[in-house]
């Protein structure tokens, strides 16, 4: 930690406390049936997002996953157009038309969230493409799950990276479940990593759960993607604090397929509390600095709230709008 | 003017646009071989960068094709025959079809996906099919069937210039047709049918390679004084209702030719439009020719017998002329 400077610290703790407070208001929101449809939360899982986008830079790409909420909040997105998206409101990202599992942001380099498990990882690999095309430097970083890594699109992506030598980081965010199902019962190998080894590119495991240490992995992949050295696969070992989906409590009841105590578990080992502690341990940053920030990003959030209840749901003749260009 | 293959169209349209837009590339199954010769040369002339051999692994590139549209670059997609295209349906009809729509526009998807479709002599059902109809309600896409090598060329240069996904339908019989095209820049846009023979009784919408083979039933009925006025919509998406409707409100006649089979496909979406749309015109039955509803069979006498052929055509409209 010491090395790493003050501020890049702050902005860390500063993106997975954004995420953290998005996430549980979004939850508390869809249980409320505020917001319509499927919503996926990724409480636990902020530190992949913020450690691989505080790698990247403004002109880079990531592609996100059914679950992307912190990939985005990581890349730059911003609070207040998220939430009117899920609202369904015409001030959304997608003026309503593509909600939770949709947002996108070209500005910000976000080619979008995926409802399709596996969607996004060769969509990274043509944005490499595109880069190396167009000869400009730019990195593509792809957040995907466990479940994606046995999906078809997984295996094909790889291997077309490593055979163009493509730009691309491929960031497997191992939540230990493909929707209700324990991702060690469908999958054949322990570390999704490993799989790296079929297509002769890198990969690694990360403690999911470190904002450093995914930073300096994700720091060390882009470097090389952008010197020419081709894609990594980073699997982040985290866990899935929330359910696959809002509100199946209701039809799934409590505990259908896992314990309360591994939840219980996970919890201790939280990326927000690990932070803090390395921070007020290292004696560079203070309990007062963190509170300031938590404290700002609860302002960001009501804020964010209201702008999306009090924004204008989208106009009926607005259905055949964007279809083509 | 010279003469011209459909192939030759097709590796004179993707020159062309090479030249001109140093965003566009051509990826593809075998496309630096080039087996059919359509992207023949262009390695030599564009480079290892700009014309790149995938593996045969349709999801993946066709997902790498959308990925690098929406990365601002222009790629031209081979899929080498268009059954292929089942392989990676989520990426054309999940992704390159949807995410400019559900981005609320900001995605732009300009692709140009190139394939070969059609029996063509004893290719068999996975690589016989006509599968554009599968692609038609699916809205985002544009949707191109050249029937001769000057459309051919200026659709898909049209098809290239666009900025959403457009696939383009190269039947593999076509191939070594010939035509004149005309030299220079040479265009045809997208959403404009064509009346490929003027005619007053009987109205023949045919798509892709039963043009011209609705154009010889066309030659042979004037002979029995049978005029035959023969529309090919060129772009199934968009459809350019105006001239189709125009043609049956002057013929009061329609058949409808298509290669693709008769559930589902082509022939029953114009066949519904004349039906809807241009009623008070008709004066009988709008006609359906299209392929039996089996999958293309190997054996030569099978796959006559299945795919629409120019005594289908032929009987159908003498069929609603009365002679």
């Amino acid at each position: 930690m010491e090395d790493l400077n003050k501020e890049l610290l702050l902005d860390l703790y500063h993106t997975m406390v954004r995420i953290r407070m998005f996430e549980e208001r979004v939850r508390d929101l869809a249980l409320k049936n505020e917001i319509p449809g499927f919503v996926h939360v990724s409480i636990g899982e902020e530190a992949s997002a913020t450690g691989v986008c505080a790698a990247l830079r403004h002109t880079d790409f990531i592609t996100s996953t059914h679950r992307g909420h912190g990939h985005l909040i990581a890349k730059g997105g911003k609070l207040d157009r998220m939430m009117a998206e899920l609202y369904g409101k015409r001030t959304g990202y997608c003026k309503g038309k593509g909600g939770s599992m949709h947002i996108v942001d070209f500005a910000l380099g976000i080619l979008g969230a995926n409802g399709i498990v596996g969607a996004g990882l060769p969509i990274a690999t043509g944005s490499a493409l595109a880069a190396v095309v167009a000869g400009r430097d730019a990195v593509t970083a792809c957040f995907f799950g466990d479940g994606a890594s046995n999906e078809g699109t997984f295996h094909e992506s790889l291997n077309l990276a490593a055979v163009w030598k493509l730009p691309v980081i491929f960031v497997c965010e191992n939540n230990g479940f493909g929707e209700f199902t324990p991702a060690q019962t469908v999958t054949s190998v322990r570390d999704i990593a490993t799989r790296a080894q079929a297509y002769g590119i890198p990969g690694l495991v990360v403690n999911g759960n470190d904002v450093i240490e995914v930073y300096r992995y994700a720091s060390e992949a882009a470097a090389r993607a952008r010197a020419g050295g081709g894609p990594t696969l980073l699997e982040c070992k985290t866990y899935r604090w929330e359910g696959h989906v809002v509100g199946e409590q209701a039809f799934l009841g409590a505990a259908a397929y896992r314990e309360q105590a591994e939840i219980e578990e996970w919890k201790k080992r939280c990326p927000l509390i690990r932070f803090q502690q390395y921070a007020i341990a290292s004696g560079r940053i203070s309990a007062a600095e963190l509170k300031k920030i938590e404290d700002e990003t609860l302002a960001e959030l009501d804020a964010a709230v209201a702008f999306a209840r009090e924004s204008p749901l989208p106009d009926p003749a607005e259905v055949t709008e964007d279809l083509y260009a | 003017m010279a003469i011209t293959t459909f192939v030759q169209a097709i590796n004179q349209a993707l020159t062309e646009e090479m030249e001109r837009d140093p965003l566009t590339f051509v990826m593809g199954e075998d496309v630096v071989l080039s087996v059919f010769g359509a992207t023949k040369g262009l390695y030599e002339k564009f480079g290892p960068t700009r014309v790149r051999n995938t593996p045969i692994a349709e999801a993946g590139f066709v997902g790498a094709a959308v990925g690098a549209a929406m990365a601002g670059t222009r790629p031209i997609c081979e899929v080498e025959f268009a059954s292929f295209f089942y392989c990676a349906f989520d990426q054309v009809c999940n992704q390159a079809a949807k995410l400019r729509y559900m981005s609320g526009g900001q995605a732009k998807m300009a692709i140009t996906f190139r394939t070969v479709y059609g029996a063509m002599g004893g290719a068999a059902a996975q690589h016989s099919e006509t599968v554009y109809g599968q692609f038609l309600s699916v809205p985002g896409l544009k949707i191109v069937v050249p029937s001769g090598p000057a459309d051919m060329k200026g659709l898909l240069k049209s098809a290239i210039r666009d900025d959403n996904p457009v696939i383009v339908f190269e039947h593999g019989g076509l191939g070594r047709a010939r035509e004149e095209i005309p030299a220079g820049e040479y265009l045809v846009p997208l959403g404009k049918a064509a009346v490929k023979r003027p005619g007053e009784d009987v109205t023949v919408v045919a798509i892709g390679a039963m043009v011209p083979k609705a154009l010889k039933v066309a030659e042979k009925l004037a002979a029995d004084k049978i005029s035959v006025e023969v529309v090919d919509p060129r772009t199934l998406i968009p459809l350019d209702e105006e001239t189709i409707l125009s043609s049956v409100a002057k013929t009061n006649r329609a058949v409808v030719v298509d290669e693709g089979h008769l559930r589902g496909g082509a022939a029953a979406d114009i066949a519904a439009l004349i039906g809807e749309k241009g009623f008070d015109f008709l004066d009988g039955p709008v006609t359906r020719v299209a392929s039996l509803d089996v999958p293309i069979p190997f054996s030569p006498p099978l796959e006559k017998a299945t795919v629409a052929d120019e005594a289908r055509i032929e009987a159908a409209i003498r069929g609603l002329v009365g002679r």
